[in-house]
């Protein structure tokens, strides 16, 4: 058996020492990825250090309307809360639109962001994986590739980030919180996941021993309008096919304020910033959502058979865009 | 109405319900004692060659480790006969996944440790695991699965082709599907001296003991084989799998009690799947929309371990009058894993291609789809000639498209919408042979008033412990609760699997037979019973399987309702609907699950399950439960399983056709002619996921090429 110390932290900075203190340690949250990477084989940790039953489980309402969701509060727990779907959509729906009631009832939002690609060349480790073994290859660039990337990909790796909720946080502004050796900081949610480049190893940002503590949702988002919107083989219980979440702010018949992540086309959740900018101070039609789509797709560089997601990521795209401004503005 | 009457076709609830439901019923892996050791197999990661070195040290260097077993220390066994159970018995290595070795340990977590620490070294060979239908190496089988001529052939069917009023010529594609019942393979073996006894997932213990007995050169009467409850299996538990061998191999070789319980992820290379198939179907009609030709010819793969073809052009022997009719297979033997037993094997991949090929020639001819089907009915059985024994698609035709509300239905593609979503509905027709084997049974009336009735029928999930005891209930003209009965133990005798829907004709039967002799017997009988009670036996042994004068099959009819998201390609089903004519209902309530849980499996077939072969690495790349789709709660909506009143003197006592597997046969079709009735577009090849319906949508909306546009 495969043997390996567990630690049970009673608090953000024990879980820090305890990390920092037993090399090739690994968070365990919810657990609803990293055992079954474990059971495969692709995670072999020394040390897990349970940070579940740390008190960071609570969705708090800050002073200047920002919400704070604990790295711990479990992901139907925050879909559910009644601050969450009133004040940004977009996540709740992102939230239940993933995995399956029981796998939401136990994933935790530090967790969800964390969880790796469900590419099946990585998660076979009798296989080559840049991103598992770096220098082995990519299994997935001659083999089967439907479900990868057709953003941002490089030659090492073509997976895709499986979250959907990490998609609704980027196009939301929010922050992933950390704690680390070094003290606090946070980053960007649009920000926190890499691009494979040449280190398809390396999933995000965070820091070695960094804990997620939290992810705050800024005011400046709160209570717009927010849609997201995902393509699946099945109704349930299925990773995107792609995905998008959108923030729309109109004011005075033009958009103030556009944030549109796409979800399932990139190592990490896809900020689509060029169609943002150049749709801010646009009149919300229906030409002007498609030149703005357009723009951030003509990026896309398909692989042998995906070639369909850029089709569906713009409709989906349109979709949204078109529902979240009001009828007569498009 | 009398009391026996009432007990056969009662929606009677399952005998081991509450067992199941509190966790009580044990399976497979459940059978524990002091000493039980675990074992996990170690699957090749070459997709052809041959094992040269396999070096167990570090997995025996393990805490827990017991034994490493390999071809190079594993006892040599008889010549099973079946290939794919000769486990450990040479280097070869036929394709990925195959078993290279066995890791047994005291724990689960141990062995697959050690299974993981095993270092086996490879000589490969170049693999070819991509079927075509073009493919070089396929060849004309001598027969298909179920014994049937690979190739029949009446009158002149191309002649008659080339000179129908309306052709219809199309390929359709089903790709490799999984069985996945909820309970991987297990078995659990222990040996008492030279006496093995094994608690397996089997659909039938006799053929796991007779080939153990083979393979391990032991008379049958020293294996004992018992599977009380089991997790499904959908056929790929109809015979032994590896995981017997292994368990019986490793308990031998450690002394020990072993369970094997094969991981999920490896299923698909080593308990059979059904085959990709490969169809093109040619239909001639004349102006009054009867067919004048039918020609199903498919292409599908095998291994290079054993033949297995998929049979999916008999149907076609079966469904429809024409004076012209070719049926074909062709087989080609690739470095895969090898395919067999899936839900209606034949039926289910065929009557996908020819009902929607029918579906084709009905928009053609301009003829609605029912009534196509009603026009082509035969006198007799096409391809044998014989007279049905009862055969009443018709009547569920009728029947079907009444519940549904067929007649209100615009016939035009593409001529119902709500907001972005196109909604069409659509019909196909199913069938599904009758089967039976012969069996023993033996039931005892007690002095208590009781009866036990013992046959070794296997109850995978079915309900098939219920039903016997109603056959016997009927038959001894006893309330139900005075019967008991056993079942799923090979030492009661002879019986054959829960498969091909056969399994209550075959058990009930030998049940019906004995239960009727001891009812004469107790007739004959005055005063107490003896304390042993009163036993009559039946072996149905060359009655059983008699030949019949008759053509036997059920037949069924589906109609389903689908809506077609334009934006996403997202197809779900709204409603799902068959009738089927399997002659008499023997429990309504089972009977109701039995329906369901195919028009589920079917709904799967067309929307959601795919397998892909991996042409690098030679195996199957969706190998869990969440990358293999099969159906959520959320995808299977309104789903409706009827049956019609059918008397059938040419079957069996109790009046029945099976039921296990039609449910599945007509689901895909009907879907699939739904969303051409939603989309006016055509797909012919499974399943129907956004990427390839959105695909077509597109190409469909902007036909000059602007794709992505």
């Amino acid at each position: 058996m495969r043997s390996f110390a567990y630690v049970r932290a009673g608090s953000v900075e024990e879980a820090t020492d305890a990390y920092a203190s037993h090399p090739g340690a690994r968070y365990l949250g919810g657990g609803t990825n990293l055992v079954d990477l474990m059971k495969l084989g692709v995670e072999t940790p020394a040390a897990l250090v349970d940070v579940s039953r740390l008190p960071l489980d609570t969705v708090e309402e800050l002073p200047d309307g920002a919400l704070r969701a604990g790295a711990m509060v479990r992901n139907s727990d925050l879909a559910a809360h009644p601050a969450v779907r009133d004040r940004y959509p977009a996540l709740s729906q992102a939230l239940l639109a993933g995995a399956s009631g029981q796998l939401r009832n136990a994933a935790t939002t530090g967790g969800n962001l964390l969880q790796r690609t469900r590419c099946p060349y990585f998660q076979d480790v009798s296989k080559p994986c840049n991103k598992r073994e770096p220098g082995t290859g990519c299994g997935a660039l001659e083999g089967l590739h439907r479900d990868h990337a057709v953003l941002g990909h490089s030659d090492q790796c073509i997976a895709t980030h499986p979250s959907d909720m990490a998609v609704a946080l980027a196009a939301l502004d929010a922050r992933v919180e950390l704690h680390g050796p070094e003290g606090g900081r946070s980053v960007p949610a649009a920000d926190f996941h890499r691009l494979p480049g040449m280190h398809p190893e390396r999933d995000t940002e965070i820091h070695p021993g960094e804990l997620i503590t939290g992810v705050l949702l800024p005011a400046a988002t709160a209570g717009l309008p927010s849609a997201y919107r995902k393509a699946r083989d099945r109704a349930s219980y299925a990773f995107a096919l792609a995905s998008v979440a959108v923030v729309l702010h109109l004011s005075d018949g033009v958009v103030e304020r556009a944030g549109i992540a796409f979800g399932a086309l990139a190592h990490r959740p896809w900020r689509a910033r060029r169609a943002e900018d150049a749709l801010v101070g646009a009149a919300p039609t229906t030409a002007a959502f498609e030149h703005a789509v357009d723009l951030e797709l003509a990026a896309a560089e398909p692989l042998r058979d995906n070639a369909y997601k850029v089709p569906l990521a713009r409709r989906l795209a349109l979709d949204v865009l078109g529902r979240l401004a009001p009828p007569a503005t498009t | 109405m009398t009391a026996t009457d009432a007990v056969l076709g009662a929606p009677v609830e399952r005998r081991e319900g509450r067992e199941k439901v509190t966790g009580t019923a044990r399976y497979a892996a459940e059978f524990d004692a002091p000493g039980r050791a675990q074992a996990w197999p170690v699957p090749a990661t070459v997709a052809r060659g041959r094992v040269t070195g396999v070096d167990s040290a570090p997995a025996l260097a393990l805490p827990g480790v017991l034994a490493v077993l390999t071809h190079e220390n594993a006892s040599r066994l008889g010549e099973p006969d079946d290939p794919t159970l000769a486990v450990l018995q040479g280097p070869h290595v036929p394709h990925r996944g195959w078993f290279v070795g066995l890791v047994v340990a005291e724990t689960l977590e141990a062995a697959r440790a050690g299974a993981a620490a095993v270092r086996v070294t490879y000589e490969t060979e170049p693999h070819d695991v991509t079927l075509t239908a073009s493919h070089p190496g396929a060849y004309v089988p001598e027969s298909a699965n179920g014994g049937f001529a690979a190739v029949t052939k009446h009158g002149d069917p191309d002649g008659a082709l080339a000179s129908s009023a309306t052709r219809v010529d199309v390929a359709y594609s089903v790709p490799p599907l999984h069985n996945h019942p909820m309970e991987p393979h297990t078995s659990t073996a222990h040996w008492d001296g030279d006496r093995l006894t094994v608690h397996s997932s089997s659909q039938g213990t006799t053929a796991v003991q007779k080939e153990l007995a083979r393979m391990f050169g032991l008379p049958e009467d020293r294996i004992t084989v018992r599977a009380e409850h089991v997790g499904g299996g959908f056929g790929s538990k109809g015979t032994p799998r590896p995981e017997v061998v292994l368990a019986a191999m490793a308990a031998r070789e450690t002394g020990r009690r072993v369970t094997v319980a094969l991981p999920r992820r490896y299923l698909p290379a080593v308990v059979g799947h059904r085959a990709p198939t490969l169809h093109r179907l040619r239909l001639g009609a004349d102006t009054d929309g009867r067919l004048t030709s039918l020609v199903h010819e498919v292409t599908t793969h095998t291994s290079r371990v054993k033949e297995f073809v998929e049979q999916a052009a008999v149907p076609a022997r079966v469904m429809y009058g024409t004076p012209a009719l070719r049926t074909a297979h062709r087989v080609a033997a690739l470095d895969v894993p090898t395919p067999s037993w899936m839900r209606a094997p034949g039926e289910c991949p065929g009557m996908y291609a020819l009902e929607s090929a029918m579906d084709e020639l009905a928009a053609e001819l301009g003829v609605d789809p029912v009534e196509l089907r009603i026009r082509n009915e035969p006198e007799t059985e096409p391809d044998s000639g014989k007279p049905f024994s009862s055969r009443h698609l018709v009547e569920c035709l009728r029947e079907g498209a009444r519940r549904f509300g067929w007649e209100d239905r615009d016939p035009r593609p593409r001529s119902r919408t709500d907001g972005p979503l196109l909604i069409g509905s659509g019909v196909a027709s199913a069938t599904y042979p009758v089967l039976v084997s012969p069996c023993v049974a033996a039931a005892r009336a007690l002095p208590d008033g009781g009866f036990l009735v013992r046959v070794n029928a296997t109850d995978i999930g079915t309900g098939a412990r219920t039903v016997l005891a109603q056959v016997a209930a009927d038959a001894l003209g006893a309330p139900l609760d005075r019967v008991r009965i056993e079942v799923a133990d090979s030492g009661i005798g002879f019986a054959p699997m829960a498969g091909g829907s056969s399994g209550t004709a075959s058990w009930g039967s030998a049940v019906h037979e004995a239960c009727a002799r001891l009812a004469g017997r107790l007739a004959e009988h005055s005063g107490p019973l003896p304390d042993e009670g009163i036993t009559a036996e039946a072996d149905t042994s060359g009655t059983a399987d008699a030949e019949s004068p008759y053509a036997r099959h059920a037949f069924g009819a589906h109609f389903a309702e689908v809506t077609v998201d334009t934006v996403s390609g997202e197809v779900r089903v709204r409603r799902l609907l068959g009738v089927f004519a399997a002659g008499r209902i023997l429990n309504a309530r089972t009977a109701r699950s039995q329906f369901i849980g195919g028009l589920t499996m079917g709904l799967g077939m067309a929307l959601t399950e795919d397998s892909t072969m991996d042409p690098v690495f030679g195996d199957f790349v969706e190998r869990d439960l969440a990358s293999y789709h099969v159906p959520a709660h959320a995808d299977v909506a309104n789903l409706e399983a009827h049956w019609v009143d059918e008397q059938d003197a040419h079957l069996n006592p109790m009046g029945s056709k099976g039921i296990g597997e039609i449910g599945i046969v007509g689901s895909a079709a009907a879907v699939g002619n739904a969303v051409h009735h939603a989309t006016g577009i055509r797909f012919r090849e499974l399943p129907l996921t956004p990427d390839r319906v959105l695909t077509a949508l597109l190409e469909h909306e902007h036909p000059a090429g602007m794709l992505g546009v």
